[in-house]
């Protein structure tokens, strides 16, 4: 009990002091989990708005596979982006192996059915809402991909941040496919785990309440955009 | 004296649900005097048909050919639904969606949103999120929407229903108007009052089919059918 207090003092410390390892990882962190967060939602909210709209013949099996996919295991994701990316691998000439890229699209690989599900979730009842007008209105696939995405943009932007949730979380993966090298791709979730294995709970509590924070704000974003859809604003 | 003029083709037109006929077999050369009236008891197929018309409602067997090519395309026609459909945007927003769709410029959209506004009277709502709005508002903004491109043909699947006499006087005032500058109404409706008050000419509808057709005061007066006849005088219609 004294060593968890102990570290809780510590990392009350680090954080206050803008502890230079921390904020380097913390950065990191952001970094890598935004960048997949952006490219994830540019593949998965038109591809989820799409299959909200569009009728075609394997669509149910469609849904189905993106469904299963948002519980694909992240150790499972790590070996195969690995296995691609290592020099045997048919992308290893790209040298991306133990780099942010490669973190980078391990949790693209993670999040995006996640984020197309939820977006298909979200859009499908929106269609449904819109449906009569908008073919009323003789609108092109686009020009009804573009409204349902702009009309539902607070659901979009609570399945995204939903996604970000999951990739700043994430540990399996990016330690296999980043390798958790010091300065270069060690992030909050690696370093925590590291840092508990040498038994420097004071840092891996620090680092721990940083994520715990991103979290917190994250579902306080997820709340307040809650609040302007039914106030109506923006 | 108005005249009926020929505005389409009905061919074989049906529309099954679930193995259910809701509509026709229909073949019929449908006329307008400029605002016609669908009436007939619950379930004979009112909706189905203005659907059908307008394009909104696959045919399971026939095709409908417009008379008129100024008629056919959607950018010519407009619908008004029974349970108005609001975009979750502002009421300004709402009313510039179709301008924004056709490419109409900002200062185009501008000026016609505030024409239509001050038309329909939501001049104090203009910024307000449109789907919080009344019963009435929200069905004058969607008429308003409708009719902010022009439309040759304007179609209403019950625009009245569940509205305060005032929220229907502005809203027939509208469609009058629109009616009067050359705008073809066709418009279902279950008030009777209404019928008489704007039709210029009525379509009749029955289990499906179309009953009986003719000039509004021809068919209120003069009804050829025991079906009819039991209908305009308030009778239960099966």
């Amino acid at each position: 009990m004294n060593e968890i207090w102990a570290g809780l003092l510590a990392a009350f410390h680090l954080i206050v002091t803008l502890d230079g390892d921390l904020v380097e990882i913390t950065l990191r962190s952001l970094q890598v989990s935004l960048s997949a967060l952006v490219i994830a939602s540019a593949l998965a909210l038109p591809f989820g708005t799409w299959l909200a709209i569009r009728r075609f013949r394997f669509r149910r099996a469609t849904i189905a596979t993106l469904n299963a996919l948002m519980g694909l295991p992240p150790v499972v994701v790590g070996l195969i982006v690995y296995l691609l990316l290592s020099r045997s691998g048919p992308f290893g000439v790209l040298g991306l192996l133990f780099t942010p890229t490669a973190m980078i699209i391990a949790q693209v690989v993670i999040i995006t059915p996640l984020i197309a599900s939820i977006t298909h979730q979200a859009m499908r009842e929106l269609w449904a809402e819109y449906h009569d007008l908008l073919i009323s209105l003789n609108t092109s696939n686009r020009q009804r991909v573009l409204t349902l995405i702009w009309d539902g943009r607070r659901a979009l932007l609570t399945g995204a941040l939903a996604g970000f949730g999951r990739a700043i979380g994430e540990v399996g993966a990016i330690m296999i496919v980043g390798g958790n090298i010091d300065n270069a791709t060690r992030v909050l979730t690696t370093a925590i785990a590291l840092e508990t294995g040498k038994g420097n709970f004071a840092l891996a509590l620090g680092l721990g309440f940083v994520l715990i924070a991103l979290a917190l704000l994250v579902n306080f974003a997820i709340h307040a955009l809650s609040r302007t859809e039914r106030h109506g604003t923006w | 004296m108005v005249a009926l003029v020929p505005i389409a083709t009905l061919k074989d037109v049906t529309v099954k649900r679930r193995g259910n006929t809701i509509l026709g077999p229909i073949s019929h050369d449908l006329e307008s005097a400029g605002f016609t009236i669908v009436l007939g008891p619950n379930g004979a197929g009112k909706t189905t048909l203005l659907n059908a018309l307008h394009g909104v409602e696959r045919l399971s067997d026939g095709s409908v050919t417009w008379t008129s090519p100024d008629h056919a395309s959607y950018k010519d026609q407009a619908f008004v639904f029974q349970r108005p459909i609001m975009l979750r945007r502002t009421v300004r927003q709402n009313l510039a969606y179709p301008l924004q769709l056709l490419g109409h410029n900002k200062n185009e959209i501008e000026t016609e949103v505030m024409d239509w506004v001050g038309r329909v009277g939501l001049n104090g709502v203009l910024d307000h999120f449109a789907p919080r709005l009344s019963g009435g508002e929200k069905q004058k903004l969607a008429l308003a929407r409708a009719l902010i491109h022009k439309p040759k043909v304007l179609f209403l699947d019950e625009p009245c229903a569940n509205l305060d006499g005032r929220s229907t006087r502005e809203i027939e005032t509208v469609l009058s108007e629109v009616n009067t500058a050359g705008t073809s109404v066709i418009m279902t409706t279950h008030d009777l009052g209404q019928a008489r008050r704007l039709a210029s000419d009525v379509v009749f509808l029955l289990n499906g089919q179309i009953h009986e057709t003719g000039l509004a005061p021809h068919v209120f007066e003069a009804p050829k059918t025991p079906e009819a006849k039991a209908f305009f005088q308030g009778d239960i219609v099966e």
